[in-house]
């Protein structure tokens, strides 16, 4: 079907051998990928005291309870905004961040990127750098071959399981779910969790790798939508570099054409044609490129982080404009005051939720009705919610400016009892004497009062009482 | 299609589609060969998946597929399993000593969610959905209670219903209609001496006529000072409470042509339940 001149219409994945790079931004990541690592495979492993009957464990996400704790905060699904908030916030960080500096989150944050390199990381331990790569790749399947790519298979494996691993020790005890694995009595679902996202790791930190960024992932087309002329992003000063030249003669530019940013580069393209789709900006061509300079004696930054508004500026033999008025533009304040609106709006929220969870549901079948002394009884259902890790005894009582009387269903006492870490529905009834004001009027105000028998805590509800309006 | 278009882009040199949108041309660039292949795995999937699972509708329903699976199979399972998780809670209940079904928390919350369904099913077409009931349907609510408000005797009166024919250990009793014995004006006089029992306005004079009319004719069943008697399912005339209305039209017309109100026997399927819920409206004893 393709003629000579028509190219293909589907292509081979072009193999990439990133080579070894020292510099700042290579040190800078190797930082971030020990930290953001750290986080992800220790955490549930931080334990935290929150009483008898409730899961010490520091973060944990209990679907089967519908609980999600967090250090000191423990979220109930009527108050799943908290997360929802957060990952607006997550979203309006990535905005901010894109508008600032680029493609920052695949450079550095992503974990795609960090995994990647992570598993680049074991392939130059065990296969050997670059150079060593591409003669490995050339060479026939021989013993040796077998050798290093099982080995480096089986150390993928090892990550990947026990990527899969931390990931399902989120979501229980994970001490005691550590044991079941090991003696198979877990459940299922744990083990194919395990399995799955074993073999997604595996898959895209070993072979899938720039694929995934440049084929899968939505996220570069959302970026696209959030840069523009002032945002920093990873690019070649061509005015500076141009003519390159192998061999230094005059008029060249400084670019010697050594490749050196081309071989490091994970993503497989040349930074000097331009700013591309496939750049994560990762960065590592700059210190690969600084490391030329410093060597040829020229100074760094031939490839830097610039802004596309620069240009002419530079071009024109000026300097760059400073960093910070790149990054302080209306676009990026904006973000940053909607981000922290809703941090502020969060962390408020978060501070006056009430400890006593109180909700009053006046029984409006029937509206009220009369008993046989003639005094007239209203119906309530109070809902108790109790998020500590022991039992809390309420006492329950009324204010009103007419005369009623309260009792509980199925109880002589007026004291509410909730179990730890539930919520309770308690039917009280409110009746008012043939006698009393109440009885007569069609609507009297009333307010529940709850009051924690141990240490005073207090909460109100407003309701109404319906009489027999004659 | 591609060999008709030559359209080659000066920056990258790669051919475009030809299509054009306000002076943006695109690329012809090739798919990643993995793409293609997860492409064919799609299909290969597809026609698994046609083959295992239902998929093809016909006339009526759809090709079931080699796995026999159905979503309405899997709700009776799963009604089935639940069923099953209930069948200890079930014995229990139906065995249990009702007295003292308080005591067990799991099982008199069993029951009352259970009886409150049964009830809102079977009973609510008379008590009403709020078991307030209606006029000549007793209010379950309140503490009168025409044969008894206790557990044992709410469990009897579902089981056995009240002056049916069906059931020979039914409730029973029946009053006179009135209207055959005594004359209108006696039974004006008889209105507003039951009036005067429960603290309502009355005519004092007929009222006094009317106590004695009470004592040779009703109170062998509503007791002299007129508080009923339970046994015989007589109401209680001294209270605020009327199954049928305490206006004297409507007193009038009670005495005159009585009342029978019918409730049919329920079996003993769920009365447990039903009775638990009921005693625990505000007005169980
Ligand atoms: S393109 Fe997507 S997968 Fe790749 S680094 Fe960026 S966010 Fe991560
Ligand atoms: S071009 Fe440079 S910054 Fe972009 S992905 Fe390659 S090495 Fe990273």
């Amino acid at each position: 079907m393709n003629t000579p001149d028509t190219p293909p219409l589907f292509a081979a994945q072009e193999p990439i051998f990133p080579r070894r790079v020292t510099g700042a931004f290579r040190r800078f990541k190797w930082w971030i990928m020990a930290v953001t690592l750290g986080i992800y495979y220790l955490t549930p492993w931080i334990r935290w005291d929150r009483g008898p009957s409730l899961p010490d464990q520091a973060v944990l996400v209990d679907m089967a309870n519908r609980r999600f704790y967090f250090f000191w905060i423990e979220i109930w699904p009527h108050e799943f905004y908290f997360v929802a908030g957060l990952l607006i916030m997550a979203g309006l960080g990535l905005f901010l961040f894109t508008s600032a500096l680029g493609r920052v989150w695949c450079g550095y944050a992503c974990p795609q990127t960090v995994w990647t390199d992570l598993f680049i990381l074991v392939e130059r331990w065990i296969e050997g750098d670059r150079n060593a790569r591409v003669r490995l790749w050339k060479t026939k399947w021989d013993f040796r071959k077998w050798r290093l790519r099982l080995t480096k298979w089986l150390v993928w494996l090892l990550i990947a399981v026990s990527t899969g691993g931390a990931w399902v020790f989120y979501f229980t005890d994970a001490p005691r779910l550590a044991v079941e694995l090991v003696t198979f009595t877990a459940h299922p679902v744990a083990y194919s969790t395990i399995a799955i996202l074993t073999a997604t790791t595996f898959l895209f930190g070993g072979f899938m790798r720039e694929q995934v960024c440049i084929y899968m992932c939505p996220w570069p087309r959302i970026q696209g939508a959030m840069m523009d002329d002032d945002t920093l992003t990873v690019a070649y000063r061509d005015w500076r570099g141009e003519p390159r030249a192998k061999k230094r003669v005059e008029d060249t530019g400084d670019c010697i054409d050594c490749m050196a940013c081309v071989n490091v580069c994970p993503m497989g393209i040349d930074i000097r044609d331009g700013q591309q789709m496939e750049c994560i900006t990762c960065a590592l061509c700059i210190d690969a490129c600084d490391d030329v300079m410093d060597k040829i004696g020229k100074p760094r930054g031939l490839i830097d982080y610039l802004a596309l508004a620069d240009e002419p500026a530079e071009r024109a033999g000026d300097p760059p404009r400073p960093i910070w008025k790149h990054a302080l533009r209306p676009r990026t304040v904006l973000y940053t005051a909607l981000w922290s609106m809703i941090g502020f709006g969060l962390v408020f929220a978060l501070f006056i939720r009430a400890d006593i969870d109180l909700t009053v549901e006046p029984v409006r079948n029937p509206q009220f009705i009369t008993m046989s002394d003639g005094s007239v009884r209203n119906t309530y259902n109070i809902r108790l919610r109790n998020k500590h890790g022991e039992a809390r005894d309420f006492r329950i009582s009324l204010t009103s400016e007419s005369i009623l009387r309260i009792r509980q269903e199925g109880s002589a006492s007026n004291i509410l009892t909730v179990p730890p870490d539930s919520t309770t529905q308690h039917r009280v009834y409110v009746i008012a004497r043939p006698q009393d004001e109440a009885a007569h009027t069609e609507r009297t105000g009333l307010r529940f009062w709850i009051e924690d028998t141990k240490n005073g805590e207090r909460a109100h509800r407003d309701s109404l009482f319906n009489g027999k309006a004659n | 299609m591609t060999d008709k278009n030559q359209d080659i882009d000066q920056e990258t040199g790669v051919e475009t589609t030809g299509h054009d949108w306000d002076g943006i041309k695109e690329l012809n660039n090739p798919l990643p060969r993995w793409w293609l292949w997860c492409f064919y795995l799609t299909i290969v999937w597809g026609i698994g998946y046609v083959i295992a699972y239902p998929a093809w509708p016909l006339v009526n329903g759809a090709t079931a597929g080699l796995l026999g699976y159905s979503t309405r199979a899997e709700v009776a399972t799963e009604i089935a399993r639940f069923d099953d998780l209930n069948a200890d809670l079930r014995t229990a209940l139906a065995a249990a000593d009702m007295t003292t079904l308080g005591e067990d928390q799991d099982l008199q919350r069993f029951a009352v969610a259970g009886g409150a369904a049964v009830f809102r099913a079977n009973c609510s077409q008379c008590h009403g959905s709020g078991a307030n009931g209606a006029k000549g349907y007793p209010n379950l609510l309140d503490d009168d209670w025409l044969w008894g408000g206790d557990i044992e005797t709410i469990v009897y009166s579902i089981r056995h219903g009240i002056r049916n024919e069906l059931d020979d250990d039914a409730h029973y009793s029946q009053m006179p209609a009135f209207g055959e014995i005594l004359e209108t004006e006696e039974i004006s006089a008889l209105v507003q001496h039951v009036r005067s029992l429960s603290g309502a306005e009355y005519d004092a004079g007929l009222a006094a006529t009317g106590a004695d009319l009470f004592l040779e004719n009703c109170s062998d069943c509503h007791g002299e000072t007129g508080l009923g008697d339970r046994e015989q399912g007589a109401p209680n005339l001294a209270d605020a409470i009327w199954l049928y209305g305490g206006d004297p039209a409507t007193l009038e017309q009670t005495i005159t042509y009585s009342r029978f109100g019918v409730m049919p026997p329920w079996g003993t399927r769920q009365v447990n339940a039903v009775a638990a819920y009921v005693h625990q409206l505000g007005g169980g004893e």
